[in-house]
């Protein structure tokens, strides 16, 4: 079954447009319908896309919709692969979670907010999985800077080594 | 006894005690089991069978720090470790040193970010730094190497 | 003080609320506390265990504690730079996690990648392969208690990185695969070094298993422990010889054949109990399996180039750049700006030791990669882990985290 026409049918109005780049297919979706979408995808006959290999943000600073979120779908069945993407304005990057129909996606989401700070709702235990809890910022943003720091060579030697915090005994 | 059978009858030896405590020290200097990343698995291959780091006193690994003279940072601290590398090396008992393994440890190495402690020296005093991304176990071994001679040099008035 | 003030929680409560069950809020059970500092954590993964004496009553896994900022950093590079970060993320099989993204970049930009350069690929990640599972079976075996295996199998590992050395120059962070083929041909060395490790290491497999595979006390400690049915791994995500444990035939090399693949003939070993026994067993077939592809890699080598012609994506080799002043252009190009693909997103997966490891690259038409991911099977394992580790006692949490083969700077990048 071809799943974008099956996706098409089954959701008229979620389906915003499809995308086909080196075979892969992308289908950009309403974030609001996700978790019926992907029901759909994993139950239905002919798709059976079971297994959610990977879930992943990214931000598209300065375009608006800012941030988007990929789901990578595979049916073991059919040995097919499938791309929904969900693209999610700067000021409320809101998207319920897949966890009822894929508990994979539990840790993925954790990283997402964490590093890309866009909230998932109705995910049990959304805390930050990487960074410690206390920090400031969500790293992965395109406006978070990289935190390089002078590289200590022969010629800023003393420079450098005059503001590195060494360690107390 | 055996000393004495050894010795073949000489009797008394006299040295420094600080020659002998030094002597001491780097016979047995425990290394804490303190893997981080890539350069744990170089430290594991010094401590397996083909470089056998047992041969400089070093049998035993302590993953607990309360037992380890030697902490041997192998692999990049991250800022969320610093604060567990910085109290781990308090548990530990004096005498105590520190080896910093690898670029990442020494400097930050290739990661020059956000998530990395640029260099082991910004939380705990550095004794020792061994260049390499993961060093050879050679280059580990010459690291304690010029650890063990570095001790070899304290002298009394260091300690008091 | 008193044995209740020892006995209470000392953090604060509401941090525990919802991760541990109500009976240890009210102190009935347990709350322990077990890494990142721990031998047998293979790094610093830390765990929240409940314990109601020494059974699980839940595991929460705390990760993060080597979270590098890889993909934050190869933002931050150019294309071919970037590969020598691939290495150090997991750092038992660099190899493998070079290929996934120069397989990435090379899909991104549909460049040919020669057949000889792709079946040295094939050869260097099988014997990757078996490098990461010796390292496994070692801390695997050490966590359970069998301290001879870990030598054993670290003597054989030495053979592998010479291997690697001699193509590389690099024991372990060796960055030899670059998009469009490989850093440079293998040299004459090569190939009787991996025909002595050939003849000589289908003896060393049979030694760890008379160690092991009967062994009544590794039975008591593997048999029945950690169980996941099939259903449960595909809904948690595993993959690899996790997934292939509870008997789900499902490999990456086979499904979904990269890098010729397909011109290999080679079996998929499967488990049928899904528990720690079965992931070992599986592990164990595998690496005889590895050494197959690798004898008929290394058997029908092709002749031929190691890297592709597509000058707009891989730079000439050295000794144009005499001759031909388009070459130096090229080379300069290269070097100085780097390529810039064009816009698209790609999503490339590969079997790595661990599991399903793939890579989502993301490019805006510039020098340097807008957005990398790193799908990594570390990474959803640990996340399956609570799953496998309740009602287990603590010392079998030992020997099913060894058996999903965690490596945290897999899981943490």
């Amino acid at each position: 079954m071809d799943p974008v026409a099956a996706l098409r049918e089954a959701f008229p109005d979620a389906v915003r447009d499809t995308q086909e780049f080196r075979g892969e297919l992308t289908v950009i979706v309403d974030g609001v319908r996700i978790v019926d979408i992907c029901r759909h995808c994993r139950d239905t006959a002919g798709l059976e896309y079971n297994f959610l290999s990977d879930v992943t943000g990214i931000d598209y600073l300065p375009q608006e919709p800012r941030f988007g979120v990929v789901y990578h779908l595979y049916s073991m069945l059919h040995n097919r692969s499938l791309r929904l993407k969900v693209l999610l304005s700067a000021e409320n990057p809101i998207v319920p979670s897949v966890i009822p129909v894929y508990a994979a996606a539990n840790w993925f989401e954790r990283e997402i907010y964490d590093l890309l700070g866009i909230m998932f709702t109705d995910h049990p235990d959304l805390r930050r999985l990487l960074m410690p809890e206390d920090w400031d910022g969500h790293p992965l943003r395109k406006d978070y800077p990289l935190g390089y720091e002078t590289v200590q060579f022969s010629f800023n030697f003393d420079e450098v080594d005059r503001h590195k915090p060494y360690a107390k005994e | 006894m055996g000393l004495t059978s050894k010795l073949g009858g000489m009797g008394v030896v006299t040295v420094k005690l600080e020659d002998a405590i030094n002597w001491s020290r780097t016979r047995a200097m425990w290394p804490m089991l303190f893997g981080l990343a890539c350069c744990a698995i170089e430290m594991m291959s010094a401590q397996a069978s083909n470089y056998d780091l047992s041969r400089f006193g070093m049998e035993l690994m302590r993953p607990s720090p309360r037992q380890s003279d030697l902490m041997i940072v192998a692999g990049r601290v991250t800022r969320k470790m610093a604060p567990v590398l910085r109290q781990l090396y308090d548990q530990m008992p004096e005498p105590k040193w520190v080896l910093s393994m690898g670029d990442c440890a020494s400097c930050g190495g290739i990661f020059n970010n956000y998530a990395i402690v640029q260099g082991v020296d910004e939380i705990v005093p550095v004794d020792v730094y061994v260049a390499g991304c993961p060093p050879r176990p050679e280059q580990l071994i010459h690291g304690i190497i010029t650890l063990h001679e570095r001790v070899k040099q304290e002298r009394l008035d260091d300690w008091v | 003080m008193t044995v209740s003030e020892i006995t209470t929680w000392q953090g604060d409560v509401e941090q525990l609320k919802g991760l541990v069950s109500e009976r240890a809020l009210s102190g009935e059970t347990m709350v322990l506390n077990m890494g990142p500092q721990h031998p047998s954590t293979h790094g610093v993964l830390r765990l929240l265990l409940e314990l109601d004496g020494e059974n699980i009553i839940s595991c929460v896994p705390d990760v993060g504690f080597l979270h590098t900022g890889i993909e934050k950093n190869m933002e931050a590079k150019r294309y071919e730079q970037a590969i020598t970060m691939t290495d150090r993320m997991d750092y038992l099989s660099p190899m493998g996690n070079n290929l996934v993204y120069c397989l990435a970049m090379e899909k991104l930009i549909d460049l040919d990648v020669p057949l000889r350069a792709q079946y040295i690929r094939v050869l260097l990640a099988e014997l990757t392969r078996i490098n990461s599972h010796l390292v496994w079976l070692a801390t695997h075996a050490l966590d359970i208690g069998a301290m001879s295996v870990f030598l054993y199998c670290f003597r054989e590992r030495e053979k592998l990185l010479d291997i690697f050395e001699i193509v590389s120059g690099q024991r372990m962070m060796s960055t030899y695969f670059r998009p469009g083929g490989l850093w440079r041909d293998v040299p004459e060395e090569f190939e009787p070094a991996v025909r002595d490790f050939l003849d000589y290491f289908p003896g060393k497999i049979d030694d760890y298993e008379n160690l092991l595979t009967s062994n009544p006390l590794w039975l008591d400690r593997t048999q029945g422990i950690g169980f996941l049915s099939a259903d449960d791994a595909i809904r948690l995500g595993c993959s690899g010889p996790t997934l292939r444990g509870s008997g789900v035939n499902w490999d990456i090399r086979k499904a979904i054949p990269y890098s010729s693949y397909d011109h290999f003939d080679f079996e998929v070993p499967l488990g049928q109990h899904g528990d720690v026994y079965d992931r070992y067993i599986v592990r164990m077939k595998e690496l005889r399996q590895s050494l197959h592809i690798v004898r008929q890699a290394l058997d029908n080598l092709p002749g031929g180039p190691v890297r592709s012609n597509n000058r707009k994506y891989v730079p000439p080799p050295r000794s144009e750049l005499g001759q031909s002043m388009e070459a130096v252009i090229h080379h300069f190009k290269l070097w100085t700006e780097g390529f810039r693909p064009p816009e698209g997103e790609v999503y490339v997966r590969v079997e790595s030791p661990r599991g399903e490891l793939g890579c989502f690259l993301a490019s805006d038409g510039s020098p340097k990669p807008w957005r990398v991911h790193f799908r990594t099977p570390t990474f959803v394992h640990l996340s399956a882990l609570p799953h496998m580790a309740k009602d287990h006692l603590i010392a079998d949490l030992v020997g099913i985290i060894g058996s999903i083969d965690i490596v945290l700077g897999d899981c943490d990048r």
